[in-house]
């Protein structure tokens, strides 16, 4: 079991962040902004508000780590399918329609079948999680998820002795998703895991955010999260999850091969060819006032992870 | 024939300080965004770059114009985009790097896109050092030699930025630069070298 410490109150760990203090500052912004000509991100962040509560129970997985600033989570982050930039997903994401909603599970699977998000919803009761992201850029957040195992969907569906691996396929629809007019990867967005991955009690099938439904620009309407790989590992908008036999030709890998894995555990000792991973800024922490900090074995979560590649050279199996 | 006085000097110095001053002002406000040490590295490298086609931009435009003037702007566009080009190293040195020399050593040796973005700084900086007219003077024909690292400068450039861009797997932007930066390079070679030569033609048209 991983270590946990005792906390006092049964609060939600969202409601102690500082989510009331950005909607204070936002409103300041607002106002600041009428009288600026550069205002980037405002319009995407009135989003976040009003958006449908999705509380989910405190779990013992969850880092005590001072979580990323609501705003910073949503404004600034990779989701190729609305642009590359990483202001592009909030300012574009608002053309994605995210119900109805639903998720094909098929492959090596003895009940292939579909999933409606309200099923989703209620596979088993929802959990915070509380997990770093470290982005392969070099950059990390401390995000509070909310979701549930990935592993309650897949008992569901009863994988057969094939399924060696699961791959995760994002919804490619140009009509909604402008990104996909550019040729920078090639569409649909898959990801992939090994299926003890898959299984393994961090890897969250997630539907929100901040005890809210996820942002779209953020993956909505259900999205993978897997905290000891870089983040492009967490496929967003699943459509599709398919059981296969043979490692899946994931779209980075695809894309550059020599930069991106099929593994991507997050691994300071494994540098990209072009920047090292050693370190990384915290965002809303390190930057002008503080310095980076050390990237940690498995994004720290060595513990619970390192078991899984026993044996494995991790910078062969990158 | 209108004349580049010390109004259009002071037009261009302000505007030139224009990006310098967005960014104070950004900082101030907290509108920097979420990373803003990234915010301020891209926006510096972005006006150097930017600054340097400028520069080059200046003796196409003086032909086409006819304006000759136009060449003493040339020296403060010049040394502003190796102000921000200072700027711009010296936010990874400091707020990226926090001064680790071992890190920012290895950077270099071992990563193509900082080795080209450093040796496009260092090629500047030999540049910036004799811009005075006294230097000008001392180094007569010399100094024009020199003064042609201005065209490794642009190239550099524009390899640090495409070789960062790559692994983002989008070059739009480093692609508008490098063509911009082709164009201006082929104007100077057709000028220099080609039989109807654009200078020669400008210059009776001007004349």
């Amino acid at each position: 079991m991983p270590k946990r410490h005792f906390r006092a109150d049964d609060l939600l760990p969202s409601e102690i962040t500082p989510r009331h203090v950005f909607e204070q500052r936002r409103r300041l912004l607002k106002s600041a902004a009428a009288g600026l000509a550069f205002a980037p991100g405002v319009d995407a962040l009135a989003q976040g508000a009003g958006a449908q509560k999705l509380p989910g129970r405190q779990s013992g997985l969850s880092t005590m780590e001072k979580t990323t600033p609501y705003k910073d989570v949503v404004s600034y982050n990779n989701f190729y399918e609305f642009g590359t930039e990483k202001d592009d997903p909030a300012r574009n994401a608002h053309t994605l329609k995210t119900r109805p909603w639903t998720v094909k599970v098929e492959g090596e699977v003895l009940k292939p079948r579909e999933f409606d998000i309200d099923e989703l919803l209620t596979l088993a009761p929802l959990e915070e999680r509380i997990y770093r992201l470290r982005c392969v850029e070099g950059w990390s957040m401390v995000i509070p998820w909310v979701g549930v195992p990935l592993s309650e969907l897949i008992r569901r569906v009863e994988p057969t002795g094939n399924a060696k691996y699961v791959e995760f396929v994002t919804l490619a629809d140009r009509a909604q998703m402008p990104g996909l007019s550019s040729p920078v990867l090639s569409w649909p967005y898959v990801e992939g895991l090994r299926i003890d991955e898959a299984n393994h009690p961090l890897t969250l099938l997630t539907m929100g955010l901040y005890g809210e439904v996820l942002p779209k620009q953020s993956g909505a309407p259900v999205r993978i999260v897997v905290p000891w790989k870089y983040g492009f590992k967490s496929g967003k908008s699943i459509v599709r999850i398919r059981f296969v036999e043979k490692q899946p030709i994931t779209s980075w890998n695809r894309a550059a091969p020599q930069e991106y894995g099929f593994y991507s555990n997050v691994n300071p000792d494994v540098s990209h060819p072009r920047w090292s991973q050693a370190t990384e800024r915290r965002i809303g922490e390190d930057g002008f006032l503080q310095r980076k900090r050390k990237t940690l074995m498995f994004n720290g979560y060595g513990e619970q992870v390192a078991s899984l590649y026993a044996g494995m050279d991790l910078k062969r199996f990158f | 024939m209108p004349t580049v006085g010390t109004v259009h000097k002071a037009t261009l110095f302000v505007l030139c300080l224009v990006p310098f001053v967005r960014l104070l002002v950004l900082g101030g406000l907290d509108r920097l965004g979420a990373n803003p040490v990234e915010f301020v590295t891209r926006s510096t490298g972005t006006w150097t770059l930017v600054l340097v086609c400028a520069t080059l931009a200046v003796s196409p435009l003086r032909r086409l114009t006819g304006i000759s003037a136009l060449l003493r702007l040339r020296r403060m566009l010049g040394l502003f985009a190796f102000a921000y080009g200072c700027l711009h190293l010296s936010t990874y040195v400091w707020f990226d790097q926090w001064f680790d020399w071992a890190a920012i050593g290895a950077d270099i040796v071992k990563r193509p896109f900082i080795f080209a973005g450093f040796a496009a700084w260092l090629a500047m900086l030999p540049l910036a050092l004799t811009s005075t007219d006294a230097m000008m003077r001392r180094l007569g024909r010399r100094w024009g030699l020199l003064h042609r690292a201005v065209y490794g400068v642009a190239v550099l450039g524009v390899l640090h930025l495409w070789w960062h861009k790559a692994g983002k797997n989008d070059l739009f932007e480093p692609l508008v630069y490098a063509i911009v930066v082709a164009l201006l390079l082929a104007w100077r070679m057709r000028a220099r070298f080609g039989p109807a030569g654009a200078y020669r033609g400008s210059r009776r048209s001007s004349a």
